[in-house]
């Protein structure tokens, strides 16, 4: 599966300035491990120990928030896209 | 003067220099402002605030801001009212209204917030700001930046309320309706505020213009004569005003302005978007989101960013979260306009709501000195209580139709007062607004 991950600018110096990555993976776990382990700088920074998405990390596909899907196990299709966004904005 | 030490990460502590970003380059954590409360202490006192003109800027020491100039100098200030005929309602000895729906310039308590953040915006340098917005911030964005000479890029979900719409547009503001809710607006603003550098005042701007929301705290504890209540209920949308309450009365206990004393905080979401709630009355430490539905629009945040801190600032509090359904909310509404005599806008009626249920649940005493934070104008969601608003009667301008009206009356039982040898009844509609429930 390709799957094009977008990467927001506060995380770019660790992927060496690109903001659109291509991974492979069948799961949102799967895909963000990808990223690690092509981005060293970003182990840590997206999961947590247990490998659960952390507390101010926001994951989309295409337009859907995966805490509201299956989280780290909700599967991934050929041609989705992965977007990864901090939690700041409300109200 | 500023007594601003840095931007500090709430989670794992860097300290960042003050700058337009609002989150911690290593931890992914919010950055919050740390101030330097000694030179503050020694700088201004109780009385210096008092003899300053009232608006929330009489407490500026305390906000975030290094320069001179103050955008919204008028902002904030707004009555603290005794509820009395509430209190009576709901069955309690000491109610207080902390009215926001009647701040300036746009009816809610986001005037305070944006204040702070445009101010900000003009020290950076910033010259367009906007926002991702669900009505409210839209408004005072709109407002306050065109009033101040920005550029301004505002993005809110395009089926919001017509009157939340409509008090964009007037000021010919840049507004861009999203197919999507607002969780989905939220996404695409933070990308806005990644890719242009704007000042974005809930996004890149949010440590400063978080901060503004103190004030609303500060003007509690300055109009209960020096005092935090021991109860304060507040509506809960991204879950950053009830935890910025809760910081303002524990600065002023650190500076000695008042007695330090734990207000419980209650926080009240809708029932079809209760994900900060949710988490308070299950215990669990994460927040889960949820697909918003609910007529509070407000408060639709699915997804709120300060749900973790609002949980847990409620909950070491002593305090506790509710919710309401819609039907509870219109009610709410009701009972406020009935009583008090203020038109609150959905989220105030989820405020009224959840304040009755705690109290009918034991959650919240009914002895102690409460105080309800209302935060935005009727005015502005007429849409949701168009049909509970009542009826009244239509005449043609004739004595004798109006006699009739009047004799309809007295046939349900109001009373009479005697009048130049006539008995005079009291209009139907004096009997149907008065408050039923008392």
């Amino acid at each position: 599966m390709s799957i094009h991950v977008r990467i927001p600018s506060i995380l770019r110096r660790q992927t060496r300035g690109e903001e659109m990555v291509l991974l492979e993976g069948e799961t949102i776990g799967e895909v963000l491990e990808g990223l690690e382990n092509r981005f060293e700088g970003l182990r840590g920074k997206l999961r947590d120990q247990g490998g659960g998405i952390r507390r101010f990390v926001n994951v989309y596909i295409n337009d859907s928030d995966v805490r509201l899907l299956e989280g780290i196990t909700t599967p991934v299709t050929d041609g989705d896209e992965v977007t990864i966004i901090p939690a700041v904005a409300g109200g | 003067m500023s007594f601003v030490e840095s931007l500090t990460c709430r989670e794992c502590g860097t300290a960042w220099p003050v700058s337009p970003h609002a989150i911690c380059e290593d931890c992914f954590g919010p950055l919050e402002i740390t101030y330097d409360y000694a030179s503050i202490s020694g700088h201004v006192d109780r009385d210096a605030i008092a003899a300053r003109g009232r608006s929330m800027w009489r407490f500026r020491e305390l906000l975030p801001i290094d320069g001179d100039t103050i955008l919204g100098l008028e902002v904030g200030g707004t009555p603290l009212i005794r509820a009395e005929r509430l209190a009576r309602a709901l069955g309690v000895d000491e109610l207080y209204i902390k009215n926001d729906a009647v701040n300036f310039p746009t009816l809610s308590f986001k005037d305070r917030v944006v204040s702070v953040a445009l101010t900000k915006a003009r020290e950076f340098g910033m010259t367009t700001v906007g926002c991702a917005s669900t009505g409210n911030l839209a408004n005072s964005v709109a407002a306050q930046g065109v009033r101040n000479g920005f550029r301004t890029c505002i993005l809110v979900p395009e089926d919001l309320e017509e009157a939340k719409i409509l008090g964009t547009t007037i000021y010919d503001a840049g507004l861009i309706g999203v197919r999507g809710d607002y969780d989905q607006v939220n996404r695409l603003c933070s990308q806005i505020a990644d890719r242009f550098g704007w000042g974005i005042v809930n996004v890149n701007l949010r440590p400063f213009y978080g901060e503004g929301s103190k004030t609303v705290g500060y003007e509690i504890a300055e109009q209960l004569g020096w005092r935090a209540p021991a109860h304060l209920v507040c509506c809960m949308a991204g879950g950053s005003l009830i935890t910025k309450i809760g910081k303002a009365f524990r600065e002023l206990a650190d500076l000695g302005w008042i007695d330090r004393q734990t207000t419980s905080l209650y926080g009240a979401q809708a029932a079809g978007c209760n994900p900060i709630a949710a988490a308070v009355k299950s215990g669990a430490d994460e927040i889960k989101p949820v697909v918003a539905r609910t007529i509070a629009r407000s408060l639709a945040i699915g997804n709120p960013a300060d749900g973790y801190y609002a949980a847990r600032s409620i909950r070491d509090s002593g305090g506790w979260a509710e919710d309401v359904t819609d039907a509870e909310i219109v009610t709410g509404m009701r009972l406020l306009a009935t009583t008090e005599g203020i038109f609150t806008e959905t989220a105030g009626g989820v405020t009224i709501g959840v304040t009755k249920k705690l109290l009918e649940r034991g959650r919240l005493p009914r002895h102690e000195p409460i105080v309800l934070v209302i935060t935005g104008n009727g005015l502005k969601t007429t849409e949701a209580v168009r049909s509970a608003g009542g009826s009244h009667p239509v005449i043609d301008p004739r004595l004798e139709e109006f006699e009739l009206i009047i004799a309809d009356t007295a046939a349900i039982g109001s009373g009479f007062t005697p009048s130049s040898g006539r008995s005079t009844p009291e209009p139907p509609f004096i009997g149907r607004s008065s408050c039923r429930s008392t």
